[in-house]
């Protein structure tokens, strides 16, 4: 008896099927759209984390007597803004907070709302409606209208914005999360943990999490587009970055009045916004087939 | 049905109260003391305790939240510091014009958003859906508000076709349906559109997809139905989660306005709010961002029921 299955034992890695993730990073590897999305993506974020080593020249030297340059004049390729400051360099430093401010807002609720939703969906009774409850009134807000509301009456500030961006993930993060784990919960290898006595705390660390980590982070991804958008939003807005930082949506405020001068430049910074969003996007559906491994 | 209705009521009132109790600490989280919006800068102590007890800020946060509510609930949100007008006037007039704009963007979006929905998810996985799920993402992954500088720059900078800002010719209050208004109202209705129209594209085509692939589609076409009478069945299926959809982004429209007015001067509810966020008006901030969210609410509920009135299936769950 034991000779049979110590023998299976050792024969299993050999015949062992790939993993799930395994399968699905393949399929992702195959998939040219999110390839394409995923090296821009990747550029971006480079060229950003390493700006100060590119030679780029100063992002926040101005000079009065070459004002909004046009795209393509020497030395400044892509022109120069309201102040005469490269927007070059600015478009590439200001992707070092315009990322920070939209992506740490969805990392910080992903993580808020996982552990929210995993809770509600797996204690459930008094305490999920206590939490799902407390969720649904911001689900009451618009979420446009919830990050403004609390940008503006925390004041401006890349801190506020921040906070009040992950106030309104958190609700959206943790519906996802508690609807996942409601479903797993009853399965039988969560009935087989607790008959073997482990606590609920073990149980959902050790064997919920696995299961429900997957699709809440995929839903994740899906919202950090909406975060950019919102995050710079907040600062064209006035109420996140404070000049003379370079950030896409502060530098897309700023540079509003100088449409009638010199348009494209002025357009510039939003560009970037939307080829960071539309690529996590497309990143997130790309995600989203290749994990649907029944099609 | 009656006894779904009664029970989605009731659900509601507490949200409404809650709505009202974030409305009311949004001041009181404000950094500082809530007077400092209302006091001049060289205001003396005693004008700063006559304020604190004009403006009942003295009291304990509890009973000031039941004064405001009560009051609220006659209709009084307080007067705004900026121009002394009662704040539930201002708000109620700046929402007839965001209200203008949000139904001519919705009618824009959703015509789009229904057509390639239907049209993508019927052709799936040839080049007519590969185009409409480009626009679709697209429409959902643009920034708006630059979307709309784009616009003014193309249309009102360099074509010289349409205003860049404002709502009516002279800065007129009085919104009518001529072209001297319609004019202004395109770019901002274009713009506000976008995303309703790829959500309603996304949605419409994975329901239309979902729904083709079912077998009672099957059974109609071994049945003999022509293709046009088979789509009928399609949009049926398909039209109370696709209304859902659309009340839902309705609501947006409505409650996320501010980027696109500000944008474009537009003198809705965000163009409000937002010099109330930099008046530091906060009677005002708190007054529209109350009326808005139950705009929102109420609307949440006028779908809900509506998609249990046309949707047999929701009654039985």
């Amino acid at each position: 008896m034991s000779a049979i299955s110590d023998a299976a034992l050792q024969a299993a890695p050999a015949t062992k099927a790939r993993g799930y993730w395994a399968t699905v990073g393949r399929r992702i590897a195959h998939d040219k759209v999110s390839m394409v999305c995923a090296f821009v993506l990747l550029l971006i974020f480079l060229s950003a984390l390493f700006a100060p080593w590119l030679g780029l020249a100063d992002p926040y030297q101005g000079s009065m007597i070459r004002r909004l340059r046009h795209i393509g004049t020497p030395n400044y390729p892509l022109g120069t803004d309201e102040l005469g400051r490269d927007m070059l360099a600015r478009l590439i430093y200001g992707g070092r907070l315009s990322l920070l401010v939209g992506i740490l807002p969805v990392i910080l609720a992903f993580i808020i709302g996982t552990s929210l939703g995993l809770v509600a969906g797996y204690v459930g009774g008094r305490i999920n409606t206590a939490i799902m409850r407390t969720i649904d009134v911001f689900y009451a807000f618009p979420s446009v209208l919830l990050a403004i509301a609390i940008s503006g009456a925390l004041g401006a500030g890349i801190v506020n914005s921040i906070v009040s961006l992950t106030i309104v993930f958190v609700p959206q993060i943790t519906r996802v999360a508690e609807s996942v784990t409601t479903g797993v919960r009853n399965m039988d290898f969560v009935e087989a943990a607790r008959a073997s006595g482990a606590g609920a705390f073990t149980i959902m660390r050790v064997h919920m999490l696995g299961n429900v980590l997957g699709p809440i982070f995929v839903y994740a991804t899906g919202l950090i587009s909406v975060s950019m958008i919102l995050a710079a939003g907040l600062s064209f807005l006035g109420l996140g970055t404070k000049p003379p930082e370079p950030e896409w949506g502060l530098m897309l405020n700023t540079l509003r009045t100088a449409i009638y001068v010199n348009p494209w430049v002025a357009a510039l910074p939003g560009a970037m916004i939307f080829a960071v969003s539309i690529c996590f996007n497309l990143l997130s559906d790309g995600m989203r087939s290749a994990m649907d491994i029944r099609n | 049905m009656l006894v779904y209705i009664a029970r989605r009521i009731v659900y509601v009132i507490p949200i409404v109260i809650s709505v009202a109790l974030v409305c009311f600490l949004l001041v009181h989280i404000t950094p500082g003391d809530p007077l400092v919006a209302v006091l001049p800068a060289d205001a003396s102590q005693e004008l700063a305790a006559q304020l604190r007890i004009a403006y009942g800020f003295d009291r304990p946060l509890p009973v000031q939240f039941g004064i405001w509510l009560w009051k609220a609930v006659h209709g009084d949100l307080g007067n705004s510091i900026a121009t002394g007008r009662p704040v539930l006037s201002e708000v109620m007039r700046a929402v007839g014009n965001t209200v203008t704009l949000a139904v001519a963007a919705a009618l824009i979006g959703f015509t789009f958003g229904l057509f390639f929905g239907l049209v993508a998810g019927y052709f799936r996985d040839t080049w007519i859906d590969k185009v409409a799920t480009s626009i679709a993402i697209a429409g959902v992954s643009v920034p708006h508000y630059w979307l709309g500088m784009v616009l003014v720059i193309i249309f009102s900078v360099q074509l010289n076709w349409l205003p860049a800002v404002g709502a009516g010719p002279g800065g007129s209050g009085a919104w009518g349906w001529d072209w001297e208004h319609i004019r202004y109202l395109i770019l901002p209705a274009i713009t506000t559109s976008v995303i309703p129209m790829g959500i309603v594209t996304r949605t419409v085509r994975a329901l239309t997809g979902d729904i083709l692939s079912q077998d009672f589609v099957e059974a109609l076409r071994a049945k003999g139905l022509r293709e046009t009478h088979v789509f009928r069945h399609v949009i049926k299926n398909a039209a109370p989660t696709a209304m859902a959809v659309m009340g839902l982004q309705l609501g947006y429209m409505l409650g996320g306005s501010i980027l696109i007015e500000t944008v474009f001067s537009w003198p809705g509810s965000g163009l409000l709010l937002n010099s109330a966020i930099f008046q530091r008006d906060l009677p005002l901030l708190q007054g529209t961002i109350l009326v808005l969210a139950l705009f929102f609410v109420f609307l949440n509920l006028l779908v809900d029921i509506t998609q249990a009135a046309i949707d047999p299936r929701i009654k039985r769950s």
